[in-house]
Parts: C-alpha cells; structure tokens; sequence
C-alpha cells in the first residue's frame, strides 16, 4: 500500500463489497471518497451534515470520534436511521479508520 | 403579466448577483422562488455558517452575504415573485418566455436565466409507501392554516422546531380535538423553551407525546382513518386520526425545470461555457444548476457565469446596439 493511503470497505445498497483506497492527506471524508469512486452518494448539501444523502451504517468495529451535535441533529430528523448511523461526509479520511466497512442506507433522505 | 428584461429563476446569490451585472447593461430582472425570502439555500439551510472562500471577504456568514448582494442590487430594482415556483414555459410568436409559477402568476420576458441551484425546496417524505396516494386526504406536509384542524385528531411526526411548535399551537388555541406527537428519539432537538413546552403538555394529558416510533402506515377508506405507529419496543399499534402531518423540513429537487425540453445531464442543466446559454436559445442556467466540464459548485463560480450569461442576454435583445465593457470604477453604479 502507498504511503497516506488506507483502505475503506464500502457496500452499496445492492450488497456489493467495493475496497476502496482512499488518501489521508488530502482531508477527504467518506462521502467524498464515495463520490471520487463514483459510488451512488449524493452529498447534496457538499458536507455541511445538513441532508443525510450520505447516510451509512458503521459495520466495523473501527473506533470514530464522538459526533458531533449538527450531525446528531441531522440524523435525528432523518429517514431509516438505525443505531449506527453515521453521515459519511463526517467521516475523516485518517490512519485511525484503515480498514473501516460502512453500508451505505436507502435512499430517499 | 409581469414584464421585464431578464426573468431570473432562483434569488439565491448567483440569481441576486446576476441582477447586478444586468443592471449594469441597464437590463431589468425580476426574480422568481420557491422559498418565502431572498437567499437560497444560503437563507434557508446555513444562514449562520461562515464562507471563506468570497473574496475580499477573509469570512462572511451566509445570511450577510445575502444582506450585502440585496444591498448592492438595490439600484437596480430588481423585483420578485416569492413563495411561487417555476412551473411551465412557453415562447411567444415574438420570442419572448412566458414562465408562470405553480400559482399561476405570469411573468413575460425576453430572456430567462436559470440559477435555480439546488431545485425547489419541497417537503421531505418520510418513506411510508401509501404515504402519497393520503395526499390532501388527511396528509399534509405543512400547515397553512390551523383553523383546518378544528376539533380534528391530528398525528404529527418530526422532533424539529416545527414539529414541537405545531404541536403546542393545535393544543393551546383549542384547535385540534387530540394532537400525538410522534418521534423516534425520546430527546428533542428544538428550542429548548418548546422542548419543555411540548414536555409539560404531554405530563398534563394535553399532547399524546409517543417518542422512540415512527410513522410506518396510513390507513383508510379514501381518506386518513388512521396511522400505524412502530414503537421501537412494543412493536406496531394502529392510532385513530384524522389527519396525519409529518414536518421533516424541507429538500431541493430540480423540479418542473426538468421538464422543459434542457439538455439535463445528472441532475443539472447542460450548458455551453462560451455563454452558459443552454440548448434553448434565449434560457440560459448559472449557479449550481448547470453543469460543464471542469464545473465547480462554488458561489464565487455563479458570479462570473452570471456576469458573462448577462452579456449574451444583452446581444440578443439589442442585436444592433455596440456595448463595450464599462468598470464600476470610472462610471459608478446608476441604478433605475
């Protein structure tokens, strides 16, 4: 593996494992990355955690920061959140996630 | 009919700017949009987040900026038709648009200039799947007028501000014969003064407060009879209502636009960036709803497509008049 780069594991809503590389220096988040890979992720409000089209489920047992409280706020009026609902574009490309397996949710957000 | 030089679609900034540079080429706009007030998204969604990337403004909070491009289109009067959206197109024997709005207001110009970014905000549905076929029949996404819902029983869902607020105006004006209040978290994340609200209501038997479930079914003989709830514990239960209102804010989609015979390429509106005009002569799109090779989503972009979209707009309505470039700074800004 190339210096700065991780792998994420991302399963799209039909089940399909893609291993994606993605680099820690560029200050890249999930939802870009998704969106570089070309990967069904909308992103529409480009990151702000103010439209949850970038919902995902942590499948891993990877270690993320605490969220935050725009990001509690957004998935507390949002559809099909399950207990480890996450938004993607509040993910941090970053060493510590290396490894991390996130199932994108329906759409309709 | 309203009439005017360039019918702008969108007042979000890049809409608002564009007023400027046609302003400039003493070209008159008048402005059309879906949400209530000036400002976009910008407005609407992020008022108080801070942009960096303006410039000569190290940071300005989204709701200023708007302030300020009002302030500076103010000379040139621009005009707007607010809380209506685009609906329909038509051209006219001597090439002029007619663009009339979902509430039937007329607008006649010779141009239309798209900066409808995002699309028109509407109601996010939650996805309930009989949810739309209840549409007017005891559902309703926002409420217009609470005297609707005299001595109704009324399910509301949401944990946001309108929610709660709603909630405490149906129960405290004696309007709605039982209000429910459904939520999925037992916490809210309104204003803390209507948490409380909503919270003393609910210990007094006022509001049916049903927190940790969701909204799954509709039921009913042609209209709302009743919902089904799904409590995260005890499983599904059916509740009698009359109507069922969820407020879960609101989301941009591209909307009728699509409809009007534009090239649409993922979602946004082809466009040649030798004038941002799109394959209908005299419609042009700038902003986030276009899209070009080497597009970029940035506000600072809108502004230049806008003011180079305003140039083309000027050739084609006055073909024979010469118009040479003029800096703000030797010739000041003359308004209308």
């Amino acid at each position: 593996m190339a210096e700065n780069m991780i792998t994420v594991h991302i399963i799209d809503r039909e089940g399909v494992k893609h291993d994606l590389e993605a680099p820690t220096d560029m200050n890249m988040n999930i939802m870009e990355v998704c969106r570089s890979y070309e990967l069904p992720v909308e992103g529409r409000c480009g990151g702000m955690a103010m439209c949850a089209t970038c919902q995902c489920y942590l499948e891993s047992d990877t270690e993320l920061p605490e969220q935050s409280d725009s990001e509690l706020d957004m998935l507390d009026e949002a559809f099909f959140v399950e207990d480890n609902s996450r938004l993607g574009c509040q993910i941090q490309i970053s060493d510590e996630i290396d490894g991390i397996v996130l199932r994108l949710a329906p759409e309709g957000n | 009919m309203i009439e005017t030089d360039i019918i702008i679609i969108g007042a979000g900034p890049v809409g608002l700017f564009t007023v400027f540079e046609a302003g400039l080429l003493k070209l008159r706009c008048h402005l059309i949009d879906s949400l209530p007030q000036p400002g976009g998204q910008l407005t609407e969604i992020y008022p108080k987040k801070p942009i960096y990337d303006i410039p000569g403004y190290p940071t300005v909070d989204a709701g200023e900026l708007i302030d300020k491009l009002m302030e500076q289109i103010e000379p040139f009067k621009p005009e707007f038709t607010l809380g209506e959206s685009a609906a329909t197109i038509d051209e006219t024997e001597d090439d002029q648009f007619i663009v009339t709005t979902n509430k039937g207001t007329q607008h006649k110009a010779p141009i239309v200039m798209i900066a409808g970014g995002l699309g028109v905000f509407q109601p996010r549905k939650p996805p309930i799947e009989n949810l739309e076929s209840y549409e007017d029949k005891g559902v309703e996404y926002i409420i217009k007028d609470p005297a609707f819902y005299q001595d109704k029983k009324v399910v509301i869902a949401g944990g946001g501000d309108s929610a709660l607020d709603w909630s405490i105006y149906l129960v405290k004006n004696n309007i709605a014969s039982e209000v429910s209040l459904v939520h999925r978290r037992t916490s809210f994340r309104g204003h803390l003064d209507s948490v409380q609200q909503v919270m003393d209501l609910a210990e007094s038997g006022q509001i049916n407060l049903i927190t940790e479930a969701e909204v799954v079914g509709i039921g009913g003989d042609g209209k709302v009879e009743h919902v089904t709830i799904k409590h995260k514990t005890e499983g599904e239960f059916q509740k009698e209502t009359d109507h069922f209102v969820p407020l879960f804010g609101l989301k941009p989609t591209l909307g009728p636009i699509g409809e009007w015979g534009l090239e649409i390429e993922k979602n946004a509106i082809k466009v040649d960036t030798r004038d941002y005009s799109t394959n209908r002569p005299g419609i042009y799109a700038v902003g986030d709803v276009n899209t070009y090779e080497g597009k970029l989503k940035l506000i600072l972009c809108g502004f230049h497509e806008g003011t180079i979209a305003v140039q083309s707009a000027f050739a084609r309505i006055h073909p024979d008049k010469k118009n040479v470039l003029k800096y703000t700074t030797v010739n000041g800004v003359n308004g209308f």
